[in-house]
């Protein structure tokens, strides 16, 4: 399941395990039981029942056939929005939480930008049984209030996060805070592909299962691979998962980042497409920073991608060439928001939006071509955000 | 007359020399740009050392106390640049300089003009919370070109294994962090933190500095025999924000 350059965590330059002294234990001890875990028998069995019986996977693959005729040409959906509670987070959580529990954690923290990672967290946590504190900011628990009370039912405790952004970035810190307090008998369930090695690694092996079920879905529904593959990319858990199955096949890969109200610093979340390289939560990665090195805002419409960094392993493939990143704009967003709801029946979430705006685009230039989208979770949870807005 | 001598190894003679060297920590810009001056050169007539943070926006090794510090030092426009011209205005301090900033500000400033820049205002170490070893090696032999010590830290969950090769690896001195957790808690001064201290000790070869949770003349003196001299941030860094002056608290803790 791994690659070479996963051993040392690096991908190319990008990559490696930036955190204070205190955490170097916590994360080796990951590190070894993950890789030991992750290629048990066993485990693999405990985990693929929990995804089959609990999460409901395979999610489906859908044929948008009124969208495709709208685009001009083939557009095929990959349904996480159908997995178990919303979106393709509870790939990683369950995973991770499976994880927790095997180690022996006393209590599992997670941080939460629109709220999906923290219920997916709070959901497994509570399926297995395991503590559960989640970190949000503030401003995040204000635009996402639906998830902070079904977190709330899950029985997790939701920590509001006030410093620094008061969004994920904000979040992230305040859980590595916690986790440096109690490193040996806490599990720090990352969410997405980002943080010190080992989680984009990890993080990226348990969401691979998007890429592999979709790849072999498309060769039996439609007999040949898509020309292009599209998913949304703030930290990019979802993206590296469709994308990392689907590198060595002869296939477009597109990241869509949010591009916000502006290019202007501040303005938006287009991470690869406007930061430079430097290190934030762990690791070195493309980061939205002025010249002094010093962390920037950032805005989005959509929560899940509002975050100044993003995973080691995309600006590797940016830098490769491998992918492709651009970004979409909140207006281009939520007008694709609206197309897909009335073709074809689906309220996406407004980070798989931005997908939804990188496939149209690719159909535009590529006419009658045939183009996968990771269609990353549901939109339910940002209904206060739509209700009154018309595109 | 000799040249003074400076740098990594000066400071390590000098802290085995003294009793217990207390080091006093501020947060560079802060509460301005002149209040910051001003306590700097006055706890440098006192101090083998003084330790001073770069502000940086994303403080995750940092508690309540220092990461508001940074907020208002950043607010008021305090870059790793405008903290030396700062402390450069001062002239020759009496006290080595030890600057303490996350990794990215001085990924930003560039490795290659920072270090002789740091170098030229006398900082003779440095302290990054967040580069473990295994990161380090570019920085530390940089630094070295210039005579500045990389400071490792240790922590009571480091392993005997891990704490002899840090020991050995560190330069200036070895920052003992002596609690899990942020900076600004409160730190107990029972066995438990007296009995890793003196394990840090053992294993290191540089003088070894206590840090994170120390407020009390009484915790100073309770340290004291075993390491080579206390940091004193967060306390420090609530007297300046409550507009108190830092010579005398420093003064009290030598009692």
């Amino acid at each position: 399941m791994t690659t070479a350059r996963d051993e040392t965590g690096r991908y190319g330059r990008f990559g490696g395990r930036y955190v204070p002294e205190i955490l170097v234990p916590a994360l080796t001890r990951l590190e070894e039981t993950a890789r030991l875990l992750l290629d048990d028998p066993g485990f693999l069995n405990m985990y693929e029942e929990e995804l089959s019986s609990w999460v409901g996977r395979p999610t489906a693959l859908t044929h948008a056939v009124r969208l495709g005729e709208s685009w001009g040409g083939e557009v095929w959906l990959k349904r996480e929005d159908l997995a178990h509670t919303g979106a393709h987070k509870i790939n990683n959580a369950v995973g991770q939480a499976l994880l927790a529990r095997e180690m022996g954690a006393e209590r599992v923290i997670a941080e939460t930008g629109a709220g999906q990672h923290g219920v997916a967290t709070a959901a497994a946590c509570a399926r297995l049984g395991l503590d559960c504190t989640v970190y949000m900011g503030s401003v995040d628990i204000e635009r996402q209030a639906p998830n902070v009370e079904r977190m709330r039912i899950l029985g997790a405790r939701v920590e509001p996060v006030t410093s620094g952004d008061a969004t994920l970035r904000a979040a992230i810190n305040e859980a590595l805070r916690d986790w440096v307090t109690r490193p040996e008998t806490t599990y720090y369930l990352l969410g997405s592909a980002v943080g010190p090695h080992p989680y984009p690694w990890l993080v990226r092996e348990l969401q691979s299962v998007i890429g592999r079920e979709a790849r072999r879905q498309m060769l039996e529904r439609s007999g040949r691979l898509p020309d292009a593959a599209v998913a949304c990319v703030g930290g990019g858990s979802n993206a590296i998962g469709l994308f990392h199955p689907l590198l060595d096949d002869p296939i477009e890969l597109i990241g869509v980042e949010a591009g916000g109200t502006s290019p202007e610093l501040g303005r938006n979340a287009a991470t690869i497409g406007r930061g430079t390289p430097g290190v934030l939560h762990g690791s070195f990665s493309f980061l939205l920073q002025d010249d002094d090195g010093q962390v920037q805002e950032t805005h989005s419409v959509s929560a899940g991608l509002d975050y100044p960094g993003v995973g080691p392993e995309h600006s590797w493939l940016a830098e490769t060439g491998r992918v492709t990143y651009e970004s979409a704009t909140d207006d281009e967003a939520l007008a694709a928001l609206y197309e897909l709801g009335r073709h074809e029946g689906i309220l996406p979430a407004l980070e798989s939006s931005h997908a939804l705006v990188g496939a149209k685009r690719w159909l535009a230039v590529n006419p009658g071509s045939t183009v996968l989208v990771g269609l990353s979770g549901r939109g339910d949870k940002d209904i206060d955000i739509l209700r009154g807005l018309n595109p | 007359m000799s040249a003074p001598v400076v740098g990594a190894r000066a400071l390590e003679m000098r802290l085995a020399v003294d009793e217990t060297a207390i080091v006093p920590y501020l947060t560079g810009g802060y509460p301005s740009s002149a209040v910051f001056a001003d306590a700097l050169l006055a706890l440098s007539r006192m101090s083998i050392a003084v330790e001073v943070g770069i502000p940086f926006s994303d403080p995750m090794a940092d508690g309540a106390t220092i990461q508001e510090s940074s907020r208002v030092a950043l607010e008021n426009g305090a870059t790793l640049e405008s903290i030396l011209v700062a402390i450069e205005g001062l002239g020759r301090l009496d006290a080595d300089l030890v600057v303490m900033s996350y990794l990215n500000p001085l990924l930003a400033y560039g490795y290659g003009s920072l270090l002789p820049r740091l170098a030229g205002v006398g900082v003779s170490a440095l302290v990054v919370p967040d580069l473990p070893l295994e990161e380090s090696e570019q920085l530390a032999s940089v630094s070295r070109e210039h005579g500045i010590g990389l400071v490792q830290l240790v922590s009571p969950v480091t392993s005997q294994e891990r704490l002899d090769v840090l020991g050995q690896a560190s330069e200036g001195f070895t920052y003992a962090v002596t609690m899990t957790g942020t900076t600004g808690g409160t730190l107990g001064a029972g066995p438990e933190v007296t009995d890793y201290l003196d394990r840090v000790r053992a294993a290191s070869r540089p003088p070894v500095l206590a840090g994170f949770g120390v407020r009390t003349v009484d915790q100073v003196r309770a340290l004291a025999p075993h390491c080579d001299g206390v940091i004193v941030g967060s306390a420090l860094v609530e007297i300046m924000s409550d507009g108190r002056d830092p010579v005398s608290f420093v003064a009290e803790l030598r009692q």
